[in-house]
């Protein structure tokens, strides 16, 4: 296969996963709606029982087998995750034959990052709900990864080609690989946030919240992924602090993009402080974390397309 | 814990319009302050007044940080002091009710207390666990480096602080371009542009010189991205004090490095090689005039001054088009590589003014005292010329020569004494932090009573849960009846 056959090859495997990851949010939807309007089968504050990381989770233990409504919903749960480990597959692999046709790590563009970025927060939530109860947030997750794909392909779509000589660099694997996994795990980090203000908030008024997780589960995965991600995100800066030092002299120059990458550290570490600190935990912090990822986001779009800085030739 | 959230939201919030307005000292646009100033005048200077040109080093922006640095050494060292202390005493005394810890398990065992005691001890000491034995209870605690990586993490931004300082105490940066064939001796005054810190050594600059002998560019000839750049390359000849002049390659990514102070290759541009004669015909100027590129396509402005010339003094002003294309939008280049160059000049007479000491742009004329040459029918005297073409201005002024194409490079030349402290403070931050997040601090108990009830008890003393499977090897070890566990919910525990 030459060049243009692989280009072509991943172009129609990121159609091919956009699709698969539209069936997958189809089946998170109907999961959704089944479990808010199937009766809870236990309380839900007894699923933080599983704190110990012994007991098995009681949401986990509905009786399948009988087509029950709640052992359908269990089915669709189960389908839309396999599905999405279908279009993870498939999203690998167009990143991968892009690779090949580019020559070179497929991590050059905008493109390329965003393609890169939304398979690290496919897979870290693939990583997540094996141990966690958190069916109910692969809506939230398939919509953002579905939203990023489309922008992707339709507006930042670059053709495979080589890179600028500036970006010819060993560093450029390392520094992006670094901040792409970290604003994957983020991004899971900020959709588990979004759902434990959201239902904390419902249960404070005494809504049914069948549709969600417990705000014990929302919280340790919001945290478990901002800890996670907090160290990598703060390995990308610093390696890009290497890379600046070795590319233009100094390691840093409050370049738009580097300054808004320190916003976003900053208000990480904000958050992990506020999670430490008695009368913000909970609600309060996890606003750190909203504004975190929201600086993060700005510092891709925003930043790329609005200002130009030392970053601009990245490109559209 | 609550100053530092407040200042660390407050550092976010102070670096948000340095990132929206130009700043000067940031390299993307040396001119961006000058051009805002010109765009907003009534505006600009207010914005001045609060340093918002130059947020990075502005007083408020230091306050902040000065803040910041201040309250964390005021949690640090007590914190230093209190973990030096349970590092030398022994793992606390078990609570009175274990049966309140994270994990509890009881059992009546007919064991004799003693072995049940020596047996947990071993095991809990293989868990990697400090021990200590105080009769029949075993009492055990892990997890120490995750307040030393803490620490360490914390006391890293100081560390890095003295890395920034040195280098914006001692170090330089400068900016030269060279056209092929040029050298550049490391000396102030042969700077372009020089920002020295309050303590550089400006007379004792790293001795070094070195020669442009050919500067290569290379471009995307496919159908995809075409005239992207591909490859830039300089060729120097490099002399070192004492030592034999040696070639050296210096590419994108890839400096010269002279004992720390390193020759960074920043961009490149045309300079085309002219010879001018005055009105008496002699040669007056011959050499290649740097022209400023202003777009992708290397369509590059600029003008050639020719102070030596007589009867009056010539200055040219126009384009460099390297791959010029002359249509019904005007001249223009095509391409950045030089495939057909063209040089489209006007041209002035008069005075350049360059006698009365005042700085002068080389990329801009001062038309106060020129006057612009025009053909027989009144229209502003313009040709376009290809390489080996002449143009002869009106009245026998003059001649213009186009004898090709040279090229010039831009370098930045840098020196900063702290960045390996600075690299160092990096990872000892990362270092600390990954510790500190990821190892759990725990502690671990076993009690045996006077009847022979066992009671195990573990408890996390942080945010996170215990490990998996500790407490069920420790469990095998003393040979509890199986199903004996129960988890019991975590309290919300104290982290960082």
């Amino acid at each position: 296969m030459n060049d243009v056959a692989w280009a072509e090859l991943s172009n129609s495997l990121i159609y091919s996963a956009i699709a698969v990851y539209a069936l997958a949010f189809l089946g998170y939807c109907a999961f959704a709606a089944g479990r808010s309007t199937t009766p809870a089968p236990l309380p839900e504050m007894s699923v933080a029982a599983g704190a110990a990381g012994t007991a098995p989770y009681p949401e986990e233990a509905i009786p399948s087998g009988e087509p029950t409504p709640a052992g359908r919903t269990q089915f669709l749960g189960a389908a839309a995750i396999s599905l999405t480990t279908l279009a993870f597959g498939l999203h690998a692999a167009s990143i991968a034959s892009r690779g090949i046709a580019a020559g070179r790590a497929p991590w050059g563009n905008m493109y390329e990052f965003v393609l890169v970025c939304s398979l690290a927060a496919a897979g870290a939530f693939l990583a997540t709900v094996r141990r966690r109860p958190i069916q109910a947030l692969g809506v939230w997750v398939s919509a953002l990864v579905l939203i990023a794909l489309g922008l992707a392909v339709t507006v930042l779509y670059t053709p495979a080609g080589a890179l600028v000589p500036v970006l010819n660099s060993y560093w450029l694997v390392i520094h992006v690989a670094a901040a792409m996994i970290g604003g994957g795990v983020f991004t899971v980090g900020f959709i588990a946030t979004t759902a434990f203000l959201v239902r904390t908030r419902l249960d404070r008024r005494g809504r049914r919240t069948g549709m969600l997780p417990s705000t014990e589960t929302l919280g340790q995965v919001a945290h478990a992924a901002h800890m996670f991600a907090f160290p990598v995100w703060t390995f990308a800066v610093i390696a890009g602090a290497i890379w600046a030092e070795n590319s233009w002299g100094r390691y840093w120059g409050w370049d738009p993009k580097e300054t808004w990458a320190f916003i976003t550290w900053v208000l990480y570490a904000a958050y992990l402080h506020a999670q430490a600190t008695a009368g913000w935990r909970g609600v309060k912090a996890s606003w750190f974390a909203i504004a975190g990822y929201a600086a993060f986001v700005f510092n891709f779009f925003g930043v790329n397309m609005w200002i130009t800085g030392l970053h601009s030739y990245a490109g559209v | 814990m609550r100053t530092a959230v407040v200042l660390l939201a407050l550092v976010a919030a102070a670096a948000i319009p340095g990132s929206l307005l130009p700043q000067r000292n940031v390299a993307s646009d040396p001119s961006a302050v000058a051009s805002f100033y010109a765009e907003n005048p009534g505006l600009a200077p207010w914005l001045d007044r609060f340093q918002l040109f130059d947020v990075y080093a502005s007083a408020w922006f230091a306050s902040i940080y000065l803040l910041l640095l201040v309250s964390m050494v005021g949690c640090v060292l007590p914190r230093s002091a209190r973990l030096w202390r349970s590092v030398r005493s022994a793992p606390p005394a078990a609570p009175r009710h274990l049966g309140r810890m994270d994990r509890y398990v009881a059992w009546t065992s007919d064991v004799p207390s003693d072995e049940v005691v020596a047996r947990a001890e071993a095991t809990v000491r293989g868990l990697g666990y400090r021990v200590e034995v105080a009769g029949t209870e075993v009492r055990g605690e892990r997890g120490y480096l995750r307040e030393v990586g803490n620490l360490m993490f914390h006391l890293s931004l100081l560390v890095l602080l003295v890395g920034v300082g040195a280098g914006r105490l001692f170090g330089f940066e400068g900016r030269v371009a060279l056209v092929e064939g040029a050298s550049f001796t490391n000396l102030r005054s042969q700077y372009d542009a020089f920002t020295p810190s309050v303590w550089t050594d400006v007379d004792g600059l790293e001795p070094f010189s070195f020669t442009l002998d050919d500067f290569d560019a290379t471009f995307e000839s496919g159908s995809v991205d075409a005239g992207a750049p591909r490859s830039f390359l300089a060729d120097l000849t490099v002399t070192r004090e004492g030592s034999d002049p040696e070639t050296v390659q210096v590419r994108p990514n890839d400096p010269l490095d002279v004992n720390e102070t390193k020759a960074f290759l920043t961009g490149h541009g045309y300079a085309p090689k002219v010879t001018v004669t005055d009105g008496e015909g002699n040669v007056a100027y011959s050499g290649p005039v740097m022209f400023l590129p202003l777009d992708q396509t290397y369509t590059s402005e600029g003008v050639v001054k020719v102070p030596d010339a007589v009867p009056t003094q010539l200055g040219f002003e126009g384009l460099f088009l390297p791959t010029g294309v002359i249509d019904d939008l005007g001249p223009r280049s095509v391409f950045p590589d030089d495939l057909n160059p063209l040089l489209v000049l006007t041209a002035f007479t008069g005075d350049l003014q360059m006698d009365d000491g005042a700085a002068q742009s080389v990329f801009t004329l001062d038309k106060g005292g020129m006057k612009q040459a025009r053909g027989a029918d009144g229209e502003p005297f313009k040709r376009a010329l290809a390489v080996g073409e002449t143009m002869r201005l009106p009245g026998g002024e003059g001649t213009l020569r186009f004898d090709g194409v040279a090229r010039f490079a831009n370098f930045q030349i840098a020196y900063d004494p702290g960045k390996e402290i600075s690299l160092v403070a990096g990872v000892l931050l990362l270092v600390g932090l990954t510790a500190s997040l990821a190892i759990r601090r725990r502690h671990l108990w076993v009690r045996v009573g006077p009847t022979g009830e066992v009671e195990v008890a573990a408890r996390s003393v942080t945010r996170r849960p215990l490990p998996a499977g500790e407490v069920d090897r420790l469990l095998t070890a003393l040979d509890a009846p199986r199903h004996t566990s129960s988890p019991t919910p975590t309290p919300e525990k104290e982290t960082l």
